[in-house]
């Protein structure tokens, strides 16, 4: 077995027996905290598809994860007010059924990143980067200047959604629901770097001439990835949405999208659970670090700037050697 | 709305873009002769707004609060580009927008733990505290026009600096064709560390002078960053020209939008909704204006394809 195949199942195994040993310690906060990392793993799985395989360096991934949340947020808020959401034409009422919110999400985040990639992906680089900043940004206000939905001060939900069969409100039953989500996603992912797509995607990455010459249009294959890429995120923050029972506009803020792409760098960019390691490491890392220093941010910075700059290829680079499956 | 109120409303467009264009003229040259996109770009402004607080408060001078922002964010920029920045310079975009974010969180935290979590203040001089008389009888606050004329003063000089000045002719040359330039002997590195304290010192400027009207405190720096790419992205990345008309075009789009779009839905709604509507796509109006240039210049207005 390669390395990082051992790595990869170590990885995969840490959070459910984290997760058991904290359930049988009976600390339910670490529950939360091990749900929390398995959902910002999720937004960043999701984004690691258009900036790992497909070589796009989104700023602007937050725009989806807030779209998700404020899917859940809108949807439940009418459930919980029994209002309905519209009824000019039609009646359409609000639900606090997951399987539905998830749905709401996935779609209207498709949507968003549909427009914004046709937009962005007519450029590249630099300009591709600051463009998806900027997309993002505008989400951010126009959730603060939008008073419907609690502008800044944002949309609480009292009960967390349900789920057929389950009490999510028992921490351990929301986290193996978060997991199974995950584990179903990261399976996904990794049929879907091997298939035609994710072959010709990667492709596209290393060389778009090449690619367009035997017929296949990169645009198209990008279009596509930051679409999947842009829903992924967007179910991950509407879980995040549910784990917390708050949407605010700072799940739109640019500081998140940076830390997307700080939890793929942290754990190796274009590795399938590079973002499952980073999240880890990161939520670990404001867990310990926080209590030491009300400046803990400054530690973050530091660590990551010497990653940048001296351990390329991220921790499960340097502990798994910088042979990557995929290239 | 009177035409009194609208030139007002005009010279407030004037004034935010000029200070844009102060922020994006330093991130346009950086990306054009060195290829690198700084996201600390924002930290820069923040460094010049607290220096220029700090030496106000101690002072009283405003003047030496200016030239203390000008030094100390152009200082900040020479360290960070010769300890962290010259390292980038051959990595990909994404390595340079990860170490550039780690800058961001290094200075914001730096600066929370220095100054603390409450804002600071930057009064404007008393002698500019009062309104001009313009022509037509308009009375407009004199700092905001003074702000105005500074930035124009500063953009007319780095037009000049650009093409007329020995330094100048290395920074077009090192746009163009960077290996033959230090081939013919031109100190390459220094050119480098020259070019970001420029572009450092104009940001800096930049956030005192924004500082005095608005509060000086962290996390200022990021929301103009992002309005500053906005700019580039309009005005195509490396023209300094393109800075310009995309600052203004940013500036007033974002103050008119903000006063027209209410007033315009308000013609065929009940105020408060128009006043809701208006002002959340007042809020969203320059990103569409980027993204109509987008669809017909992808490489911005002045951009070479």
């Amino acid at each position: 077995m390669r390395r990082e195949t051992i790595l990869n199942t170590l990885l995969y195994l840490a959070m459910p027996v984290a997760a058991g040993l904290a359930f049988v310690m009976g600390e339910t906060f670490l529950i939360t905290l091990i749900t929390r990392a398995a959902i910002f793993a999720l937004a960043a799985v999701g984004l690691n598809l258009a900036l790992g395989l497909g070589g796009l360096v989104s700023l602007g991934h937050a725009a989806f994860f807030g779209i998700g949340g404020y899917a859940m947020g809108i949807l439940a808020h009418h459930a919980q007010t029994y209002t309905p959401i519209m009824d000019t034409w039609f009646v359409l009422e609000g639900t606090k059924s997951m399987p539905v919110i998830w749905l709401v999400a996935i779609a209207s985040s498709a949507l968003a990143a549909l427009a914004i990639g046709a937009l962005s992906l007519r450029t590249s680089g630099v300009y591709f980067i600051m463009i998806t900043l900027a997309f993002g940004q505008m989400f951010y206000y126009f959730a603060i200047s939008w008073p419907a939905y609690g502008g800044e001060d944002g949309l609480s939900i009292y009960v967390r959604n349900d789920f057929p069969g389950l009490n999510t409100l028992d921490p351990m039953q929301f986290f193996a629901l978060v997991f199974a989500i995950l584990s179903g996603v990261l399976w996904w992912m990794g049929r879907l770097a091997r298939a035609p797509f994710g072959l010709a995607l990667s492709a596209a990455r290393q060389n778009a001439e090449r690619v367009e010459t035997v017929g296949l249009g990169p645009f198209r294959l990008r279009l596509v990835a930051f679409v999947i890429s842009g829903a992924v995120t967007g179910l991950a923050g509407a879980l995040f949405a549910d784990l917390n029972r708050f949407v605010s506009p700072t799940m739109f803020s640019w500081q998140m999208s940076g830390e997307f792409i700080v939890f793929i760098v942290l754990g190796g960019v274009g590795r399938l659970f590079g973002p499952v390691a980073g999240a880890m490491l990161f939520v670990l890392l404001e867990h310990l670090l926080s209590p030491v220093s009300d400046f803990w941010l400054i530690y973050v910075g530091t660590i990551l700037l010497l990653v940048v700059l001296f351990a390329r290829g991220g921790l499960i680079g340097s502990l798994a050697g910088r042979e990557v499956a995929h290239d | 709305m009177t035409p009194i109120l609208l030139i007002e409303q005009v010279l407030n467009g004037l004034q935010s873009g000029i200070t844009l264009f102060l922020m994006a003229a330093g991130l346009t040259l950086i990306f054009g002769v060195m290829g690198l996109i700084n996201l600390a770009h924002g930290s820069l402004y923040m460094i010049g707004a607290f220096a220029a607080a700090a030496v106000a408060g101690w002072t009283g001078s405003f003047v030496l609060a200016l030239g203390a922002a000008l030094a100390a964010a152009a200082a900040a920029g020479m360290i960070i580009e010769m300890v962290v920045i010259r390292r980038l310079y051959d990595r990909d975009h994404l390595d340079q927008v990860l170490a550039t974010f780690a800058l961001i969180l290094i200075f914001s935290e730096g600066t929370r733990w220095l100054f603390g979590s409450f804002p600071l203040y930057l009064d404007v001089p008393a002698a500019l505290s009062g309104p001009v008389t313009l022509p037509g009888g308009i009375l407009y606050p004199s700092y905001r026009l003074l702000i105005i004329v500074i930035g124009l003063l500063i953009a007319v000089g780095l037009f000049q600096l650009i093409a007329r000045t020995r330094i100048g002719i290395q920074i077009r040359a090192g746009e163009s064709d960077r290996e033959m330039i230090a081939a013919l002997g031109v100190d390459i590195s220094r050119l480098y560390t020259i070019v970001f304290a420029l572009g450092a010192a104009l940001a800096g400027l930049a956030g005192a002078l924004v500082g005095a009207i608005q509060s000086v405190q962290v996390g200022m720096g990021e929301p103009v960053l992002i309005l500053a790419f906005v700019v580039i992205v309009i005005g195509g990345i490396g023209s300094i020209k393109g800075a310009l008309v995309g600052a203004l075009l940013v500036g007033l789009t974002d103050t008119l939008g903000g006063v027209l779009l209410p007033l315009l839905f308000g013609l065929f709604m009940d105020p408060s909704s128009a006043t809701t509507i208006g002002s959340a796509l007042a809020s969203m109006s320059i990103y569409i204006l980027m993204a109509l240039v987008l669809l017909f210049r992808p490489t911005g207005l002045y951009g070479r394809a």
